[in-house]
């Protein structure tokens, strides 16, 4: 199990491969679409790779309820809980 | 012995492991079948991720359906992991937003051409692409939303998927004296990516499983996964042109 600075982090590398952002520049308080320009298939293959990397499973109508990295990180943190 | 023990099969539309396709690889292999996953552009990333969620690791080669180098390239690509096909399964669609979800009327034509292309013309594509590696027996089989009657907010898609099963009917005409059968599986509605991103896909769910005689599960893609395998295999040997409901029954149900 990760800590939510390590599930952080890893997120980070994630959509650093993805998209090209800087990881530093993915904050908790940050928004997929508006802060990080995030399309919808870019966001399938980011969590498609954190369910990889965490060993989650992320269904798609929760997917829609992410909206910010924090989002994100706390439904892996739970979900690995 | 599984129902597809030593058969090779191409499979095409595998997004997420909700997706139909991704059912009806796991279920090919479990019986038997050498599995070849296609995707196209930033998708292919993806599949190849969901593509180890398979039992057996499966290639994913690139294709990209309205591209004509890839359609030339395929029997080259396909050839790198298997010797040839027994069978094919296309699980490609897509419509534009406007085309769908309830703007019928002031869909420009453009559009709906894009549906057209990708989601009906592509069947043709497909097999014409992968006929050279198929011999008789070869299977070539189709998802649709039945679309012999109208839907709230499927719009254009519908228009699409109906020539969608009329391109199948004609594929089986000028397929059958080479031996290759070509069906369709007219599933009722799953919640797979292609499907949620439909705008008021919840209207077309409706009161599904309340009509239809067996039930309906909407989360099961397992269902039409196991009619693509079953249509794959050796035991259906003299269908072809058809279209298979797998839908709980409420295609034969008035109300």
């Amino acid at each position: 199990m990760a800590s939510e600075q390590e599930i952080l982090s890893g997120l980070a590398e994630i959509i650093n491969e993805e998209t090209g952002l800087p990881t530093d520049s993915v904050e908790l308080d940050k928004s997929f679409t508006e802060d990080l320009d995030i399309d919808s298939l870019s966001m399938m293959t980011i969590v498609v790779n954190a369910e990889e990397k965490f060993s989650v499973r992320i269904p798609d109508e929760d997917v829609k309820n992410l909206k910010t990295v924090g989002d994100a990180v706390s439904y892996i943190a739970q979900a690995q809980g | 012995m599984g129902l597809l023990e030593g058969k090779r099969l191409l499979i095409t539309g595998v997004l997420t492991d909700r997706s139909i396709a991704f059912s009806a690889a796991k279920l090919a292999q479990e019986e038997g079948a050498q599995v070849v996953l296609s995707s196209f552009g930033r998708q292919s990333k993806i599949t190849t991720t969901i593509a180890k969620r398979l039992p057996q690791p499966a290639p994913v080669v690139e294709l990209d359906v309205t591209n004509e180098e890839d359609l030339a390239a395929l029997p080259e690509r396909v050839r790198e992991h298997v010797d040839g096909l027994d069978g094919v399964l296309h699980s490609i669609g897509f419509a534009p937003k406007t085309a769908m979800g309830g703007n019928f009327l002031h869909t420009e034509w453009s559009d709906v051409a894009t549906a057209v292309q990708v989601s009906a013309y592509s069947l043709k594509s497909l097999a014409v692409a992968a006929l050279p590696l198929m011999g008789s027996g070869g299977s070539l089989v189709g998802l649709t939303f039945d679309a012999r009657v109208a839907w709230p907010v499927y719009d254009w898609m519908g228009v699409a998927k109906a020539a969608f099963e009329s391109t199948a009917r004609y594929l089986a005409r000028d397929l059958g004296p080479q031996g290759v059968r070509v069906n369709v599986v007219s599933a009722g509605p799953l919640r797979t990516t292609a499907a949620t991103s439909i705008p008021g896909f919840e209207t077309l769910e409706g009161t599904w499983s309340e009509r239809s005689p067996l039930g309906w599960d909407v989360n099961d893609a397992s269902t039409a996964g196991r009619a693509c395998v079953a249509l794959l295999s050796d035991w259906f040997p003299a269908t072809t042109g058809e279209m298979i409901h797998v839908d709980g029954g409420f295609h034969a149900m008035g109300s």
